[in-house]
C-alpha cells in the first residue's frame, strides 16, 4: 500500500527540508544512500494488517500521526537529566539527544589503541575528508532490507547520526560501550509540543576475533507527547568475533518505538542479542540476524512487560545462510491489563545451511484476561538436514505458587513480585554477568515493581481456569 | 498454654461440605496427631488453617495465640507463628531455595519488628540445618523443589520449618510417598523441633509416622466431625482395625443423638 498522501506530504516536507539543510556535510554516497531509501518508502509505505509480517499490529495510529524531524540535538540538557539512566562502569557512554549526538553529555573510557567509539556523523565528516571510501560508506545500508521493511527505508532516508562503533581485529572489549537515546520531544527544551521523529542509526562493526558488548538504551524526557522514534543498527560480527548486544526500550506510555537490529556474522561469530522492552505505547522490535559464515552461533533473547493498552510487537527473522549455524531463540512476555503482546518467530534455513540447529520458545504470562499475546512460529526450511523446533506457552500466576510463598510469611505483592521476578530471571539469566547483566536486571527489576500491586478483583477472585497452550513440536529432516 | 483453639468449625470447597463441625484444643508442648479415611477432611482442615483462600469457612471460630485465625491472611498466619508442610510441596522454577528462606525469615523478621538477616548472617544457619536434614548443599541453589524427588521435597519442607521455628506446625500427610529412611529424616527433624513452647499437628492417613514422632493425642476425622479421641493408643487400634468400627459405632450412635 502506498503511503496516503496527506502522510507523504508531511514526509516529503520533512525529507526536502532536511536534505537542504544537511547538503553541505553529505557526501555523494549518502546523499544517494538517502534518496534511493526514501524512494524506496514512498513506493511501500506503511503496510497494513494484511501484510503477513505485520498481522497483529495496526499502523493505523502512527500513520495519521504527521511528525516533524526532530533536530534541536541537546542545547539545554545538564548531565544530572540523565542520573537515572547511568550505567555503572561502561567502558563509555554516547548520548544522543532526539537523534543527535551531545558530546557534552557523552564520556569517552580509556579506550584501547585502534578502537573508534564516535558519533557516525562525525565518523562520515572524517572519513569523507580523509577522501577515503572507509568502513563506513562500505556497510552503512549494505545488510538492511529497505525494499521489503518501510521502517528501514525511511531510517536510511533520514539516516544522519547515531554510534559507530569499530573494534579492530583481536581487540576484546570486557566493559559495555552504553548508547543512551533521549527523546525530549515533550521536555521544555522543545520548540513546540508537535509530536516528532528521530531515525537514529547505528553501526556497529568487530573486526576478526575481537569483542565488544554494546547496550542501546531509547528513553524519553519531560512531558508525554507522541514522539516516534525508528532506529536501526547494523552489527557486522566477523570471524570468529563475540558479540553481545542488548536494546533497551523504555520510553513514555505515548511513544512509538520501533528499532530494527540487522547482523550479519561471519564464520564462527558468536552474537547475542538482548532485547528488553517494558516502554512505550505502540513498539516494534526487529531483529533479523544472518548466519552467513559457517559454524556461526546466535543467541536472540528477550523479555518484554507490557501493560496498560501497550502494544509489544517481537519480530525476529532468523536466516540460516551456512552449514553448522545454529540459533537460540528465547523470549518471555509479561502482559498485564490490555496489554498485546506479538511474538513473530521466523526462521529461514536457506539450501546450504545443512546441519543447522535453531531452537525457538516463546513463553508468556498472562496476567488478567484482558491480556493478549499474539504468537506466531514460521519456518521455512530448503536444506534436508537440520534440527528446528519451536514451541509457545501462556500461562497466569499460579495460584499454588502464590500460596506457598504467602504461607511462609511473604506478602502478597512480594510473592507476585517474586514470581514475575523468577520468569523474567530466565531472560536475564541469558546476559553474561558483568556490568550490562546488572544494568539490564535493574532495568527489569523497576519495571516490574509496578506490575506485582494486585490486580483488579475480578481477576483475582476468578477462578479462571489455566489456559496452557502447549504447543510443541519438531520438525527434522 | 492455649495455642489454637478451634469451636465449631464449618468449611466447604466448591460448594461441599467438608468440615461439618471440629473442635480442638491445642496446647504449646502437645503433639497432636489427626487420622481418618480418604475424603475425611483432614487436608482440608489443614489448609483451612494455613488459610488458603478457595477453602471457605462457613461456621465456627478459630483462635490462634487469643487472636482470630480466620480473618488472617496466609502470610499473616506464618508471620504469626503457623507452618503448614505441605502435602505437595509447589515446584516454582526461578526461585532459589536458599533466596525464598531468607526472603520468608526476612518477611516474618519484618513483622516483629526486627532486623533483617544478610546472606552471611541467614547462610551458616541455612547450612546448619539443612545438615540436620541430612541435604547436599547443592539445594541451596536449586530453585524451590524444582526436579525434587517426593522425598527430598518433604525433607525441604521440613527445613522450611525448622528455619521459621514456628509455633505451631502442621505437618500435612508429610509421611506419604516416603520410604523408610526419608520417613526417619523427616521424623528426626520434627523430633528436633520439639519443644514446650511449640505445639505440632500432625496429619496423616497412616499410624506408622507415628511410630517416629509420638503424639500425644490421636484424634480420628470422618466425614469432617472428629468422631473420637485418645492416646498414643488410638493409632494402634486404628492401625489393627481401620476406620470401619469407629464409622460403624458413630453410625450406631449419631441417629440416636439426633
Amino acid at each position: 500500500m502506498a503511503v496516503q498522501t496527506a502522510q507523504l506530504e508531511s514526509y516529503l516536507e520533512c525529507f526536502t527540508d532536511f536534505v537542504c539543510a544537511t547538503a553541505s556535510a553529505t557526501p555523494d554516497w549518502l546523499h544517494t544512500l538517502r534518496e534511493e531509501a526514501f524512494a524506496r518508502f514512498c513506493d511501500v509505505g506503511f503496510p497494513t494488517t494484511r501484510d503477513e509480517d505485520w498481522r497483529f499490529t495496526s499502523l493505523a495510529a502512527l500513520a495519521r500521526t504527521p511528525f516533524r524531524l526532530a533536530r534541536e540535538g541537546a542545547a539545554s540538557l545538564a548531565p544530572s537529566d540523565l542520573a537515572p539512566w547511568q550505567m555503572e562502569n561502561a567502558l563509555a557512554r554516547l548520548v544522543f539527544v532526539d537523534g543527535l549526538f551531545a558530546s557534552a553529555l557523552s564520556t569517552m573510557g580509556k579506550l584501547p589503541k585502534g578502537v573508534t567509539v564516535d558519533s557516525l556523523a562525525s565518523e562520515v565528516a572524517r572519513q569523507n575528508a580523509a577522501n577515503g571510501s572507509g568502513t563506513v560508506a562500505g556497510h552503512l545500508g549494505r545488510y538492511l532490507d529497505t525494499v521489503r521493511d518501510p521502517f528501514s527505508a525511511l531510517n536510511t532516508a533520514f539516516l544522519e547520526d547515531g554510534a559507530y562503533i569499530h573494534v579492530p581485529r583481536g581487540i576484546a572489549l570486557v566493559q559495555p560501550i552504553h548508547l543512551l537515546f533521549v527523546s525530549t520531544a515533550g521536555s521544555d527544551s522543545a520548540p513546540s509540543p508537535t509530536p516528532s521523529m528521530t531515525h537514529p542509526r547505528n553501526l556497529i562493526v568487530v573486526e576478526e576475533e575481537a569483542q565488544a558488548t554494546v547496550v542501546e538504551d531509547y528513553v524519553s524526557l519531560g512531558a508525554e507527547i507522541p514522539a516516534f522514534s525508528n532506529a536501526v543498527t547494523e552489527l557486522v560480527a566477523r570471524g570468529n568475533s563475540t558479540v553481545v548486544h542488548i536494546l533497551v526500550e523504555r520510553e513514555h506510555l505515548k511513544s512509538f518505538n520501533f528499532s530494527t537490529l540487522r547482523i550479519e556474522q561471519g564464520r564462527s561469530a558468536n552474537v547475542a542479542s538482548h532485547s528488553l522492552l517494558a516502554g512505550g505505547a505502540l513498539v516494534r522490535n526487529n531483529v533479523h540476524p544472518v548466519l552467513a559464515g559457517e559454524g556461526a552461533e546466535c543467541l536472540i533473547n528477550g523479555l518484554f512487560i507490557g501493560s496498560g493498552r501497550q502494544h509489544l510487537d517481537n519480530y525476529m527473522l532468523v536466516e540460516h545462510a551456512s552449514p553448522h549455524c545454529a540459533s537460540r531463540q528465547f523470549y518471555n512476555g509479561i502482559l498485564d491489563q490490555r496489554a498485546h503482546g506479538v511474538f513473530h518467530g521466523r526462521i529461514i534455513v536457506h539450501k546450504d545451511a545443512q546441519k543447522t540447529d535453531a531452537k525457538q520458545t516463546n513463553r508468556n504470562l498472562l496476567l488478567t484476561d484482558d491480556a493478549q499475546i499474539d504468537t506466531k512460529p514460521q519456518l521455512e526450511i530448503y536444506a534436508d538436514d537440520v534440527k528446528c523446533t519451536h514451541g509457545a506457552t501462556i500461562g497466569q500466576i499460579e495460584d499454588n505458587a502464590l500460596f506457598y510463598l504467602r504461607a511462609r510469611g511473604i506478602g502478597e505483592i512480594e510473592a507476585r513480585r517474586l514470581l514475575l521476578e523468577a520468569f523474567a530471571g530466565e531472560c536475564l539469566g541469558r546476559i553474561k554477568p558483568g556490568a550490562a547483566h546488572d544494568y539490564a536486571h535493574s532495568v527489569v527489576e523497576a519495571r516490574l515493581v509496578s506490575l506485582a500491586a494486585p490486580a483488579p478483583a475480578s481477576s483475582l477472585t476468578a477462578e479462571s481456569p489455566e489456559r496452557n497452550l502447549d504447543s510443541h513440536w519438531e520438525e527434522v529432516g | 498454654m492455649t495455642l489454637l483453639q478451634i469451636r465449631n468449625l464449618h468449611a466447604r470447597v466448591g460448594g461441599h461440605e467438608i468440615l461439618k463441625g471440629i473442635d480442638l484444643t491445642v496446647n504449646a508442648g502437645e503433639v497432636h496427631s489427626i487420622m481418618g479415611p480418604n475424603g475425611s477432611g483432614k487436608s482440608t482442615l489443614a489448609q483451612v488453617l494455613a488459610r488458603r483462600e478457595a477453602f471457605e469457612v462457613t461456621g465456627g471460630e478459630v483462635l490462634f495465640h487469643g487472636k482470630d485465625l480466620l480473618a488472617m491472611k496466609p502470610e499473616e498466619a506464618a508471620c504469626e507463628g503457623l507452618f503448614m508442610a505441605f502435602q505437595y510441596p509447589v515446584e516454582i522454577p526461578g526461585i532459589g531455595n536458599a533466596y525464598f528462606v531468607r526472603t520468608a525469615l526476612n518477611a516474618v523478621r519484618k513483622y516483629h519488628g526486627l532486623d533483617e538477616l544478610d546472606a552471611m548472617d541467614f547462610l551458616p544457619l541455612y547450612r546448619e540445618k539443612m545438615r540436620l536434614l541430612d541435604m547436599d548443599e547443592q539445594f541451596m541453589n536449586r530453585s524451590v523443589n524444582e526436579g525434587f524427588s517426593g522425598g527430598e521435597k518433604k525433607r525441604n519442607e521440613i527445613l522450611q520449618m525448622a528455619m521459621l521455628e514456628p509455633s505451631l506446625a502442621i505437618l500435612d500427610e508429610t509421611d506419604s510417598g516416603l520410604d523408610i529412611d526419608a520417613l526417619r529424616i523427616v521424623a528426626q527433624g520434627v523430633n528436633v523441633m520439639r519443644s514446650p513452647q511449640r505445639a505440632m499437628i500432625v496429619v496423616t492417613h497412616y499410624q506408622r509416622l507415628l511410630n517416629y514422632i509420638a503424639p500425644d493425642f490421636v484424634h480420628v476425622l470422618v466425614d469432617g466431625r472428629i468422631l473420637r479421641s485418645g492416646g498414643p493408643d488410638l493409632a494402634l487400634e486404628l492401625e489393627e482395625k481401620g476406620y470401619g468400627w469407629i464409622e460403624t459405632e458413630a453410625g450406631q450412635v449419631a441417629p440416636a443423638s439426633a
